[in-house]
């Protein structure tokens, strides 16, 4: 694994950022209330409990068939599309990636890029990379040009400016925005974006942008969005530059109608979006619009390790809807900044350890009550609850020669283990049981008044004075 | 060794010794989208895309360019952008002028006149390919006639469609209509004008692209 120098917050700063929010009563009001709304958009969707489930198997079964055929459907894509007319670059890591995508645009002398919305470039961080080599890289989703105004990051994966509210959409547009009066109105904040917008539109050399879905057997990248700046991005440049997982493939065509349709219901709770923009090549001759050269990079980054391990693989089955954040009691409750990793939320937890190793996410996997919610709505079944408990293990367990992942034992403490057989010593012999009780109800006068974080906001734990088994005994 | 050789290289090692069987979406869909009626596919259609802030007018062969003038009228825009060589924008071609609607034609790469098309076009026309009633969605395939950005940039995009022309599902469209053996450089589903929810959810049209979406559905005999 090649080093990289990402801005990701260090895992160690979660306690710290989680009390911060939940701290803040607007912030949990702003996340419940969004929470709220997508679980009932969701829930309207899926009115028929077996129609969904059935629908849920056959996208798993999709999702399952695709990943077994990976290293395969990934030369077919790479066939396809460089006889479509498509170049197809490999990167094992961020670094890569930014290297080439700059590298194209350096090669043009382009210094204007606009972005459709891409989490794989947030991943890399490719606005950092661009801004240092002197090219402007310009959000285009309203949400995500929201954010990058506010020089933050998305806190959602599908809404990235779900924590803000209009006010605070209007003092950023009047305070950032030449020539802009305050107004917290939607409809006119979102004409005041599309304005600028467009005109960057027309000026850049560069678009940039994600993909929801590749067709290898057509060679065809997809993409779905509501705004239209995603098809802007693809077709009024010069350059398209598509980048995304090696994970997000299909191999037939007909498997992309079920995946779409559990994509957009378990997202944002539509039954679809306002589009869905398939593309195969770049402008042919006497084609008078779309850009002259389309550009996919395909990126590793850490999934080739969940690919490695049967369980983990898995979490590559994930097509980015979000619904697990949307009903984790977790997320809704500290919000998307406080995980400190690209993707936030259940699916952050399980997917950001294979990108930043366990080293710095160990934390990440015990943020979570296994309530279950996200396994139980994930459109592709992704066991989510028992990953995170695999996750956990790989974390905390000692290290050992040849683990499945970068980082495993990180989390392992020798005092906490020892604790933990110690527990397991006093639990499993009863007769070790009922001295250790006795001892405590007797020495229950030393148990400190401040322990830790749980006097926190609770009075301290003390052993009773007589055992349940002492009461018992003196009832009879 | 390369990049593409090494992920590739680590993919194979680990991939699983057998292939999962080929998943069955056809059957899938024959269960649980029954196939219906023309009349009922058209209502289906216009309900969703109606949901979803279109407007639908029911026109005829021979009275669909009046609606289209009615439609520009009604919104006082005076020029509408027309694909010339296709049998619709040689129709509005010969309609809309005598009644003192310009019509610009895409004759010419959009680098020669990309401001023009950003900020003087206030509405443009095209067909539809097809629609699919399960959502409310039209199917456009761009050509050298009718390129992509018709249907994106104008603020107002005007759709004619041919109410013979629904699919039930977005499956079936792309199962008959043999999809997997080419598509061309970009092909789109559209299922409204453009919208956004990104601030504090509130849904607003016209983010990026057309802010009205106005489809003249043709009925008639097959």
């Amino acid at each position: 694994m090649s080093e990289h120098t990402l801005h990701f917050k260090p895992a160690e700063g979660f306690r710290a950022r989680s009390k911060a929010v939940v701290d803040n009563p607007f912030l949990r009001q702003s996340f419940r209330g969004a929470m709220d709304f997508l679980m009932s958009k969701r829930a309207a969707q899926f009115p028929d409990p077996e129609e969904l489930e059935s629908l849920r198997s056959l996208g798993e079964a999709i999702r399952q068939y695709n990943l077994a055929k990976l290293p395969d459907l990934l030369e077919q894509l790479e066939a396809n599309l460089t006889r479509n007319g498509v170049k197809v670059h490999w990167a094992e890591t961020p670094d890569e990636a930014n290297t080439i995508i700059l590298g194209i645009i350096q090669g043009h002398g382009a210094t204007k890029m606009v972005k459709g919305k891409s989490m794989v470039s947030e991943e890399i961080e490719l606005n950092h990379a661009a801004e240092a080599a002197g090219i402007e890289a310009l959000e285009s989703d309203m949400g995500e040009y929201i954010v990058q105004l506010a020089g933050e990051k998305p806190s959602h994966i599908i809404m990235p400016a779900i924590h803000k509210t209009k006010e605070e959409i209007a003092r950023l547009f009047a305070e950032k925005v030449p020539g802009v009066d305050y107004t917290d109105n939607v409809d006119a904040l979102i004409q005041i974006g599309r304005n600028v917008l467009r005109r960057k539109f027309q000026e850049a050399e560069i678009g940039l942008s994600g993909v929801n879905f590749a067709v290898a057997e057509t060679g065809t990248l997809c993409l779905v969005e509501n705004e239209g700046n995603g098809r802007m991005c693809t077709t009024a440049p010069a350059i398209h530059i598509a980048i995304t997982g090696i994970e997000k493939i299909v191999e037939k065509l007909e498997h992309i109608p079920p995946l779409y349709s559990l994509l957009t219901r378990s997202a944002t709770g539509q039954n679809i979006s306002t589009y869905f923009n398939m593309i195969s090549s770049p402008r042919k001759p006497g084609e008078k619009d779309g850009p002259e050269e389309v550009h996919l990079v395909l990126l590793d980054n850490g999934r080739s390790q969940a690919y490695a391990d049967e369980q983990l693989r898995k979490t590559l089955q994930c097509i980015r809807c979000g619904a697990c954040m949307n009903h984790c009691p977790v997320y809704t409750r500290i919000g998307g900044h406080a995980y400190g990793t690209t993707y936030p939320g259940p699916i952050g937890k399980i997917v950001s350890p294979h990108m930043l190793g366990l080293d710095a996410t160990a934390g990440l996997t015990t943020a979570s009550s296994l309530c279950g919610a996200c396994g139980e709505v994930c459109p592709v079944k992704i066991p989510i609850p028992e990953l995170l408990v695999r996750l956990r293990n790989e974390a905390f367990s000692a290290p050992h020669a040849n683990p499945a992942m970068r980082g495993q034992g990180a989390g392992h403490s020798a005092l906490q283990s020892a604790i933990w057989r110690g527990w397991a010593a006093v639990y499993g012999s009863p007769a070790l049981y009922r001295a250790v009780s006795w001892l405590g109800s007797r020495l229950r006068f030393l148990v400190p008044r401040r322990q830790g974080g749980w006097t926190s906001v609770r009075t301290p734990l003390q052993p009773a004075p007589k055992r349940l088994r002492d009461l018992l005994k003196d009832r009879n | 060794m390369n990049a593409r050789d090494r992920i590739l290289g680590k993919l194979r090692q680990h991939a699983p010794q057998t292939a999962k069987p080929l998943p069955d979406v056809g059957s899938w869909y024959a269960t649980h989208r029954p196939l219906e009626a023309a009349a009922e596919k058209a209502r289906r259609f216009r309900h969703f895309i109606e949901l979803a802030h279109a407007e639908v007018h029911a026109v005829t062969a021979a009275n669909w360019t009046e609606t289209l003038h009615a439609v520009l009228k009604a919104r006082a825009i005076d020029k509408l952008l027309v694909a010339e060589g296709t049998p619709h924008g040689d129709a509005a071609l010969d309609a809309l002028p005598p009644r003192g609607i310009e019509c610009s034609v895409y004759d010419m790469a959009i680098e020669a006149w990309k401001s023009e098309m950003f900020n003087d076009t206030p509405a443009g026309l095209t067909a539809a390919r097809a629609a699919i009633a399960e959502t409310g969605t039209l199917i456009l395939w761009p050509n050298a006639l009718e390129p992509r950005l018709m249907s994106l940039v104008p603020p107002v995009h005007i759709v004619l469609l041919d109410s013979n022309k629904i699919y039930n599902t977005f499956f079936e469209a792309m199962s008959v209509e043999g999809w997997k053996n080419g598509l061309p450089t970009n092909s789109l589903l559209i299922s409204g004008p453009s919208k956004t929810a990104d601030i504090q959810q509130t849904l607003a049209y016209g983010a990026h692209g057309p802010k009205e979406l106005i489809v003249l559905l043709q009925e008639g005999e097959a």
